[in-house]
């Protein structure tokens, strides 16, 4: 009796479960894409937070370049006229300057953060703070009074067409599909998760800015500038977020939107935890919350038949929007304990007697 | 009297004068894009249509007010989580809640007599506020997630509920776009009569809240061991005090406030709830608690101050065209002054002066896992 009650339930667990692995599959390419701002987030929460400061601004250094890099791209486009997109890319000479425009602002933003969290000792939360809320006010006032105007779009970067040969290959085609059709902001986060992983495990930069990440006292008794080196890895953090802005308004949209990141700024912090403050791990992470906020889509596109199908769809759409906010909040709950940050985050540097 | 009223406000006041000359030059900058030219006597428009909607006129005060309740306690709530080394950016999310459960109980007993429907109607605000802020404070003591973490995904959290449930089961029948049914007799009253601009009675409920929260935060038992906590939890542990059920203790009462937060703005202001329903009081309940160093006195300041510059944000865009976002770009300014007080001290060349809120060593220590899960 008992078995009789379990089959159909168990049937529809391992429908679930394949339906899950033929999403990854399919939406493979969508994935990856989404998976690129929290990397590159996250790869601005490695800089800071293995240098022993806390960033929760990334959301607002993002929403920020995300905007700049879109307005500078258009006010170019606007002066210059269109022009023949390259090859390579689809690049053009406005959406170049765009990106410029994103990597500065992040650039300036933690500049902020440095000058507020190293120099004047702030609380980092808080510095962190002040650049989310400066950032939602400023890009939604300009983007107000410039909406007036309607300024044209710049276009956006085109995904690379990986040869066919690839891509039809059996059982892996997927894969390259899913990691070269890509636009060159997507294609740079596994590039420079990879670079960044070897750079702060094998490098003397990278011994470094650990060292002063896990004790810097330590460090600068053997010569190490404390202060130095936070800012330096503050600072060129922000470049990771400045181009993890530029991927929602050159590379995926083309346009923007008041709020468009949408949180994707802290979901790269638990990505981040997740990933145990390594780069590739938080790659990783990244990719998972990236398939739970393509779930909901795939489902509405590409619904599952049968008995399975008639209960993901009963389930509310909103429920899938949430999903990656909660599998933050579970995975947070579940690895926390068993991940360790570097010991002396969020905590100002003070040199032994000053003052 | 000078020492404990006004060298508190001197920072903030400095901060705010700061912040003002700072928009200036900002909207001097961006006048080409408001009026097509240059024009450097924009700001002056501007903050005179600030100052004119919000502080020159009975209607501009009770603007003021009504705006800031509500930032009262939600500043309570970041406050006294503050005063327990916690980092409360939740109070969005349980805005958002209380105000949802307010609501749902709100048209469920519009028809019963008045004093059950708004006493009912508070109550599930504030429960469900309480509910909605024991989860961050309970993932922290028991797994050691960081608040600042889990209370942001609970607010994105948040609004997929309210838009769930109001487009669903709470969705009212025959409205012409999504919203909860009215809430009838559970709406408050209105202090000043019918005529006038609607100074409902939510005012009194947060001017009432302000001195009771002083009190059980300085004089009581209770309000002794959070601020213990806050200031070293290991020390409280020692002392014999229980550090996890104050963590989830402080939380579920922060919660609760920013609760009452949405309570009061559902029952007194609009009285239904639209499923497009969107608040940004997390950020300003913030800058209000960090303006008044989390001291009870000092939100009750710091909540006129912002709910004057909410108030008077709308004639500022209708007289002189600048966005109500300004008011967000002020905000932050003001913080940034206020967190890189070194810098204002040697421009008005103050003494020095207390002017942080010391548990936040503590929430940073946190999150990077110095103090052992509490």
């Amino acid at each position: 009796m008992d078995a009789l009650l379990d089959v159909p339930v168990l049937g529809v667990l391992i429908q679930l479960v394949g339906y899950l692995g033929s999403v990854v599959v399919s939406n493979g390419p969508i994935i990856m894409a989404l998976a690129a701002p929290l990397t590159l987030g996250a790869l601005c929460g490695v800089m800071n937070e293995r240098s022993g400061v806390v960033n929760i601004g990334i959301e607002g250094m993002m929403l920020a370049s995300a905007f700049m890099g879109w307005f500078a791209a258009s006010a170019a486009f606007q002066s210059m006229g269109p022009s023949e997109p390259s090859e390579f890319f689809g690049v053009t000479p406005p959406l170049l300057i765009g990106l410029v425009a994103a990597l500065l602002t992040g650039l300036l933003l933690s500049l902020v953060h440095a000058l507020l969290s190293i120099s004047v000792r702030a609380d980092q939360i808080i510095s962190g703070t002040i650049i989310n809320i400066v950032a939602v006010g400023l890009t939604g006032y300009l983007n107000l009074l410039l909406s007036k105007s309607s300024p044209p779009t710049a276009g956006k970067f085109e995904a690379f067409v990986p040869p066919h040969f690839l891509t039809d290959l059996p059982v892996v085609g997927w894969l390259f599909r899913m990691f070269l059709a890509q636009g060159p902001v997507t294609m740079s986060a596994i590039v420079l998760a990879v670079i960044l992983q070897i750079l702060l495990f094998r490098s003397r930069w990278g011994l470094r800015t650990r060292a002063v990440g896990e004790h810097p006292r330590a460090a600068e008794t053997v010569g190490i500038n404390v202060i130095a080196t936070r800012y330096r890895n503050v600072i060129l953090g922000g470049l990771f977020a400045g181009l993890a802005g530029a991927w929602f308004t050159l590379d995926f949209g083309n346009s923007f939107q008041t709020g468009m990141t949408n949180g994707r700024g802290f979901i790269a912090l638990a990505a981040l935890i997740f990933g145990r403050w390594h780069p590739v791990g938080a790659f990783g992470a990244a990719i998972l919350f990236a398939y739970a906020g393509s779930l909901g889509t795939a489902i509405r596109t590409l619904p599952p038949t049968g008995q399975l199908g008639d209960i993901l769809s009963a389930i509310p759409p909103q429920a899938f929007s949430a999903l990656p906010y909660l599998l933050t909040i579970v995975i947070l709950a579940g690895v926390v304990g068993r991940s360790v940050p570097p010991a002396a985050v969020g905590r100002p540097y003070e040199k032994e007697g000053a003052h | 009297m000078r020492r404990r009223i006004v060298a508190p406000l001197i920072l903030p006041a400095s901060a705010l004068f700061l912040a003002l000359i700072t928009g200036a030059v900002f909207i001097v900058l961006s006048s080409p894009l408001v009026e097509g030219h240059f024009d450097f006597g924009l700001p002056l428009k501007a903050y005179g249509a600030l100052i004119s909607g919000s502080l020159l006129s009975t209607n501009g005060w009770i603007d003021t007010l009504v705006n800031a309740s509500p930032l009262m306690l939600a500043g309570l709530s970041v406050a006294i989580c503050f005063k327990a080394g916690l980092f409360n950016i939740g109070a969005t999310g349980q805005t958002l809640i209380g105000a949802l459960a307010a609501a749902a109980a709100g048209a469920v007993l519009a028809a019963q007599p008045a004093p059950i429907a708004i006493i009912g109607a508070l109550l599930a605000g504030l429960v469900a506020g309480m509910l909605y802020g024991f989860i961050p404070g309970a993932l922290k003591a028991f797994t050691g997630a960081h608040e600042v973490v889990t209370t942001i995904m609970l607010n994105y959290v948040a609004t997929y509920l309210i838009a769930w449930a109001i487009t669903g089961p709470l969705l009212a029948p025959g409205a012409s776009f999504a919203r909860t049914s009215d809430v009838g007799a559970a709406a408050l009253p209105s202090l000043l009569g019918p005529t006038g601009h609607h100074l409902h009675a939510g005012v009194l409920i947060a001017l009432a809240t302000i001195p009771i929260a002083w009190w059980i935060l300085n004089r009581s038992t209770v309000g002794f061991e959070v601020r213990t906590v806050g200031a070293n939890p290991d020390a409280a542990r020692y002392a014999g005090m229980r550090p996890r059920l104050l963590t989830v203790g402080t939380f579920a009462v922060g919660g609760g406030l920013a609760g009452l937060a949405g309570t009061i703005e559902i029952l007194g202001v609009s009285g239904y709830m639209p499923a497009a329903y969107a608040t940004n009081i997390g950020f300003d309940a913030i800058t209000v608690a960090l303006i008044g160093r989390a001291n009870p006195f000092g939100v009750l300041f710091g909540a006129l101050l912002l709910g004057a510059l909410r108030a008077g944000a709308a004639s500022m865009q209708i007289q002189a065209g600048i966005p109500v976002e300004m008011i967000d770009i002020l905000q932050g300014v003001m913080l940034f002054y206020l967190s890189a007080d070194v810098i204002v001290r040697r421009i008005f060349r103050l003494r020095k002066v207390e002017g942080g809120v010391d548990e936040l060593a503590t929430v940073s220590r946190s999150y990077g896992g110095q103090t052992t899960a509490p």
